[in-house]
């Protein structure tokens, strides 16, 4: 008999497995906490230049837009709903319909961006941008609630970028079953970081596009 | 479960898509309310009532999108402290603000 004989391995080849959802969980939660108090010092700084400058900023408040604001609003608070019903699905194992409404979510961060976009240009038409012309006209405190505008709604936008690549990995790993329905802790750490987005999104509208 | 596997899977399980569907129904609701108060003038309350309602609005994301309502009592501690902290910051800078005398 020229057949090699079988080799049967021992069976301990499974890498072992650490697996730690709680830690994973509360090292995000650690994160979300340095990002709530990033943006804190700036709604402070806002808290401050406002209770300075109170007039200004309700005249330079008038510039925006308050439908933009309002659509965004409504945007971002359907697409916090989405992720969390994309992790329940995912966790009833109805992997398509997870990656339907995941894929949804990404589309809302996607018009939301639109959104800002066409905002944002529509500014820069008018003037309105760091040492623009309409921008030198006004007083100080429109200045800075402008200022103030650019940098909090931009790093706000940046974060809805980081959340949409987030969401790509995600749907990557759902895609290579790395994520499945008893192992899905990333899913939910990209939708806390999501929903943190959409909190801080919550004080931004009213702060500058309801002012009157 | 493998012996040699090592899980600490501590999840909340929630079934039904149907709580999820009114807490978004009841964010939108109050959009639509600070915006309409928007159009009102209440004069020195106006901030109030805005804030308000984004911290009422905040609160709902934070318990039930972000599920720290039947989340650990660890994770309630870790964000009151945070909370605390962000808030000592605020009334130490208005306490400067309100009682700082203008340099001329």
């Amino acid at each position: 008999m020229n057949q090699e004989p079988e080799i049967v391995l021992e069976t301990h080849a499974e890498p072992h497995t650490h697996r730690d959802d709680m830690g994973s969980k509360m090292g995000m939660w650690l994160f979300l906490f340095t990002e709530l108090l990033l943006f804190g010092g700036m709604f402070l700084l806002y808290a401050s230049y406002r209770y300075m400058y109170s007039a200004a900023f309700t005249a330079a408040a008038l510039h925006l837009d308050p439908v933009v604001g309002t659509v965004n609003t409504i945007i971002l608070l359907t697409s916090s709903l989405t992720v969390v019903i994309a992790i329940i699905a995912l966790q009833k194992n109805q992997i398509r319909f997870s990656k339907l409404m995941l894929g949804f979510t990404f589309l809302c961060g996607i018009a939301f961006l639109v959104n800002k976009f066409f905002e944002w240009s529509t500014k820069f038409q008018h003037g309105i941008y760091p040492k623009g012309p309409a921008l030198a006209d006004m007083s100080n405190g429109e200045s800075v609630f402008f200022g103030l505008y650019f940098v909090m709604t931009g790093l706000h936008g940046l974060h809805v970028i980081v959340g949409l690549i987030f969401f790509s990995f995600i749907y990557y790993f759902i895609y290579k079953e790395k994520i499945t329905a008893t192992n899905f802790q990333k899913f939910e750490n990209a939708g806390l970081y999501w929903h943190l987005v959409d909190i801080i999104w919550i004080f931004l509208f009213p702060l500058f596009y309801l002012i009157h | 479960m493998d012996t040699n596997t090592e899980i600490n899977t501590e999840h909340s399980h929630t079934s039904g898509y149907g709580l999820y569907i009114s807490v978004w129904l009841g964010l939108v609701g109050l959009t639509v309310i600070t915006v309409a108060l928007a159009g009102i003038n209440l004069a020195g309350l106006a901030v109030s009532v805005a804030l308000a309602i984004a911290l009422i609005k905040a609160g709902m994301v934070a318990n039930y999108f972000m599920h720290v309502k039947f989340d650990n009592k660890v994770f309630k501690i870790f964000i009151s402290v945070c909370i605390v902290i962000f808030l000592t910051m605020i009334i130490l800078t208005f306490f400067d603000l309100t009682y700082r005398t203008p340099v001329k």
